[in-house]
């Protein structure tokens, strides 16, 4: 590291930890006003009917039920949902009114005095339905004879666009060979062990309507205001609440209309908390689901010339923002390989399914694990080590920045230092010797390797590349620095925190830039009337652009403090230096100010105080997304994200053939995401995101059955990894900072699960070939899938 | 709603009661009749532990032991384990190794290792992957978990060696 710091990279310190360990967190099912009431939902059982008729009668009948509400008594009031594609046919609402489109979705409310009583009122709710038929497979749901999910908008297609960048009709005619792969990313979610929660309360003296929630969401206020059709200005949405896990998907933007509309009906504050259930299957919180075509051109000698990725996701039945998780992969659609042709054709559809919301890596991981199976095919077409071929693929260190065909150009990296380092943490002859050993004594064992990118430092372009009509490039993150007459510096933040650390890195950033000991530094999160623009923690983004109005806060509080000073030493601001809150005449160091004294002036000392400078230290600095700004050229080149980190994976699996259950028995990973702000936290992420990755290759998947019910209801049969199930990860990292942000930092949010689906599934299919059993390209593998396949190649055997 | 029940338990050393509809369980009886907030509901189906509690000294899911049940018995919660002021060894041992990210799953967490502790201070890899096995955290890939039960093992044999 070139850089040497006093507080960042430096490990431990992490001061959330102490009140997550005594059980003094505060989530949104703490938060109790006096006289709340709670709500309890009528879900359709169908995945596709007509709702003829709603009785209520004896729900209300019960004690303790104070009110039911129907969607067309919601509606009547309040807007659809945002639509981020131009489909103004496509009605979003928190409950379905006329037509409900899969199982789970919300029909009525309950409103009771306990959460158990709206749940016995729920169940007295009578609905009647006339089933109509429904639609669940993608591929069938965009053929033009199906039928339509959304019957107004004329076709199941919600978006379909196809782009072409650089050579690449030349690279598939002049291939000297391809590898084709068809591979299925199964539908699964991040699924945190929270459910979604709210408290909404209308003050109806004030007009005002307080919300708590479990959120990590840009925009939620506004989007709160414009469906309850009030101006923004009345939606106070409280960020000092913890989020019990998220990874992108805590959106309950329909819950917060929901609960807002029924405070300010009943004029009592009204709370929500999902059940498991409701949470697994009503929240529209399902991830990216997704069927890929993806074909590899490259020379003879094994040197990519060109990817074709074709692209199919099911959106389930209200496609809201995640169509645009097709458009992020644009920004790193070669992963870290020198490919000069692209073409890539995304189609998003909606089907009979719960609906889809972003997911840990807005569509990066799907696409990463597309790509790294096509690689791995062609390093079996072409019989070379698949660590030979990405070696031979990857854009080298001296070439970054470097602009990959569809714009975006990658900040930095080391990608076969990375390689390098992985490899050795892995011991990969050890490793291979261990896995032969295996293999000898009758068990499957195989290698999976994965190369990837973590975009970071998310911005919103990807809505303007999807739909043109949408010209938004502003995603910004503020910071508020004050410093009190004492001298005693408070950071203020206006985003909610989803176990990120985001109090440690917020004062370790101020810390480092103002010079001051972390420790003494406060963090304070402030609502959204009070704080500053933030577009919330998603995209991996908030140390870089956070970070970046961190730098600028410190720098314009500096220059005032240096103004000061230099006014009370009778020279000019120029001649001045700052050392750690001290100020000092360059030429003469001995002459100085200290920083308490400072502060006593700014807000005490109006005599002592330069002309033209406002009383007291407080300044607030905005940041735009490094590198934003710029829309997509009309054949969808652009600047996406800001900062490319990367990651390389190395895993042993091991599988007993006689049930097809797959062990994973080492794990190894070499990250780089530039400079690290705190080394425990970012293994953390790596870690975790790992874990998450190894749920997605192995484990998790929402199953439907053929008529739209949902399957998959509880953690009996969605099956997250525990204990058992993860390895030990051996984390190195590597540290190539970015250009282009305050200290070189870049995201590290979605590490590991850049990579882990690919190189687990990698490392099933390595134990499989060995076996002379063909790759599973579809996602998790289940030990019924390693099964049949074992089973169907001792067939083939024996014919 | 069925019958209310006056319930009488020991909770973190203190004698408490409290009234409650018969159906009520005892993660929401220590959180809405109580107040203990810190124990927290992950599934309610007793299956991701996140509202794990001691019932005298053995680990339970309190979302699926009713209230009743509890009576008169003793119940340790998170909030019994230490305050911020005076964190146990696998309290420390926690922010020592950043067991956690979000916080939700770490209650239950921590009072499942505290109970392999107590019934095995040195607990080997396989017995805490049995002991955590039932417990899911989201966030962490449980490495830096695992360390972290290793670590208050060793400090709860240091402190367990008596001084000279």
């Amino acid at each position: 590291m070139s850089e040497s710091y006093r507080w960042v990279s430096r490990p431990g310190n992490i001061r959330e930890d102490r009140r997550f360990v005594t059980g003094r967190g505060r989530y949104v099912a703490d938060i109790t006003p006096p006289g709340t009431l709670h709500v309890g939902l009528v879900t359709s059982p169908y995945a596709h009917a007509r709702i003829t008729g709603v009785d209520a009668s004896e729900a209300l009948a019960l004690d303790g039920v104070v009110a039911v509400l129907t969607g067309a008594e919601l509606a009547k009031d309040t807007d659809p949902l945002r639509q981020y594609l131009a489909v103004p046919e496509v009605q979003w609402r928190p409950l379905a009114v006329e037509e409900t489109r899969y199982a789970g979705e919300w029909v009525a409310a309950v409103v009771a005095e306990s959460r158990a009583v709206a749940e016995d009122g729920a169940e007295l709710v009578s609905v009647d339905y006339e089933p109509l038929e429904a639609v669940l497979d993608p591929e069938v749901a965009a053929a033009p004879d199906a039928p339509l999910v959304h019957p107004a908008h004329g076709t199941n297609v919600m978006a379909h666009r196809e782009f072409r960048w650089g050579e690449v009709d030349a690279a598939f005619e002049q291939a000297a060979g391809t590898s084709r792969v068809r591979c299925r990313w199964n539908r699964n979610s991040t699924v945190p062990i929270e459910t979604f929660g709210v408290v909404a309360s209308w003050d109806r003296t004030r007009d005002l309507l307080d919300v708590w929630a479990s959120i990590q969401m840009p925009q939620f206020p506004d989007q709160l205001a414009h469906a309850l059709r009030i101006p923004t200005n009345q939606v106070r949405v409280h960020f000092d609440v913890d989020v019990g896990g998220s990874y992108g998907v805590k959106r309950g933007i329909k819950h917060g209309v929901l609960t807002g509309y029924l405070s300010r009906m009943l004029g009592v504050p009204v709370k929500l908390i999902e059940d498991r259930t409701e949470n697994m299957h009503g929240g529209d919180f399902h991830g990216p689901d997704r069927i890929f075509d993806v074909e590899l051109a490259y020379t003879a000698d094994g040197v990519f010339t060109g990817i074709r990725i074709d692209v199919i996701d099911d959106e389930g039945a209200y496609p809201g923002r995640s169509p645009l998780q097709l458009a992020k992969p644009i920004g790193a659609i070669v992963g870290p390989y020198r490919i000069g042709g692209v073409a890539y054709n995304a189609t998003a559809v909606v089907t009979n399914k719960t609906g889809q919301v972003a997911v840990r890596g807005f569509g990066q991981s799907p696409t990463n694990y597309a790509i790294e199976a096509a690689v791995d095919a062609a390093a079996r077409d072409l019989g070379v080590d698949r660590l030979e071929l990405r070696r031979r693929n990857f854009i080298q260190p001296e070439e970054f920045p470097y602009r990959i065909p569809s714009g975006t150009e990658y900040d930095s990296g080391d990608y076969p230092a990375v390689l390098d380092k992985a490899e050795a943490l892995a011991d990969l002859a050890a490793l291979e010797a261990r896995r032969d050993e295996i293999r000898a004594s009758g068990r499957l064992a195989g290698i999976g390797v994965a190369t990837c990118l973590e975009p970071g430092g998310g911005n919103a372009i990807f809505e303007n590349v999807m739909n043109p009509s949408n010209d938004k490039t502003t995603f910004p993150e503020g910071c508020r620095l004050r410093v009190d007459a004492d001298g005693q510096v408070t950071a203020v933040i206006g985003i909610s925190s989803a176990g990120q650390s985001h109090d440690t890195m917020v004062s370790t950033l101020v810390g480092e830039e103002l010079g001051r000991d972390p420790r003494t530094i406060a963090v304070i999160r402030a609502d959204s009337l009070t704080g500053m623009p933030s577009q919330s923690p998603v995209g991996s983004r908030m140390t870089i652009v956070l970070g970046q109005a961190i730098r600028g806060a410190a720098d314009e509080l500096k220059a005032k403090v240096a103004a000061i000073g230099a006014h009370n030493l009778g020279v000019s601001p120029d001649e001045v230096g700052y050392d750690g809150g001290e100020v000092f005449v360059r030429t003469d160091p001995d002459r100085r100010l200290g920083w308490r004294e400072i502060a006593v002036i700014a807000h005490r000392k109006q005599h002592r105080m330069p002309p033209g400078i406002q009383p007291g230290l407080e300044v607030v600095h905005v940041a735009h997304t490094p590198r934003s700004g710029t829309l997509a050229a009309p054949d969808g080149t652009v600047q996406l994200y800001p900062c490319y980190s990367f990651e390389a994976h190395l895993v042993l699996a091991v599988i007993d053939p006689g049930t097809g259950r797959v062990e994973l028995d080492r794990y190894f990973i070499a990250h780089d995401c530039g400079t690290v702000i705190n080394p425990d936290v970012v293994r953390g992420m790596v870690y975790g995101g790992t874990a998450h990755g190894i749920g997605v290759a192995l484990y998790e998947q929402f199953a439907f059955s053929p008529d739209g019910q949902p399957l998959t209801t509880s953690f009996m049969d969605y099956l997250l990894p525990s204990a058992h199930e993860v390895p030990d990860i051996a984390d190195a990292e590597h540290c190539t900072p970015s250009p282009f942000t305050s200290l070189g930092q870049k995201g590290a949010g979605e590490a590991g699960y850049m990579g882990a689906p690919a190189a687990v599934a990698g490392a099933v299919n390595d134990a499989l070939a060995a076996r002379g059993a063909p790759p599973i390209h579809a996602l998790p593998i289940k030990p019924s899938d390693v099964w049949s396949a074992l089973r169907a190649t001792e067939e083939q055997g024996e014919k | 709603m069925g019958s209310r029940h006056e319930i009488s338990l020991v909770v973190n050393g203190e004698e408490r009661r409290g009234t409650a509809p018969a159906r009520t369980s005892l993660a929401d009886f220590l959180r809405d009749t109580l107040g203990l907030t810190g124990t927290h509901l992950g599934c309610e189906q007793g299956v991701c532990g996140a509202c794990t509690v001691l019932l005298d000294g053995a680990p339970v899911r309190s979302c699926i032991v009713l209230a009743v049940q509890a009576e008169e018995r003793e119940v340790t919660t998170i909030e019994g384990v230490g305050g911020p002021d005076a964190l146990s060894p696998v309290q420390e041992a926690f922010c020592e190794t950043h067991a956690l990210q979000c916080g939700y799953c770490t209650s239950g967490m921590v009072l499942a290792a505290q109970a392999l502790l107590d019934a095995d201070p040195d607990p080997s890899r396989e017995a805490i992957d049995e002991a955590l096995g039932g417990n899911i955290c989201r966030c962490t890939g449980y490495v830096q978990i695992r360390a972290a039960v290793e670590r208050a093992a060793r400090t709860l044999a240091e402190e367990a060696v008596p001084h000279e």
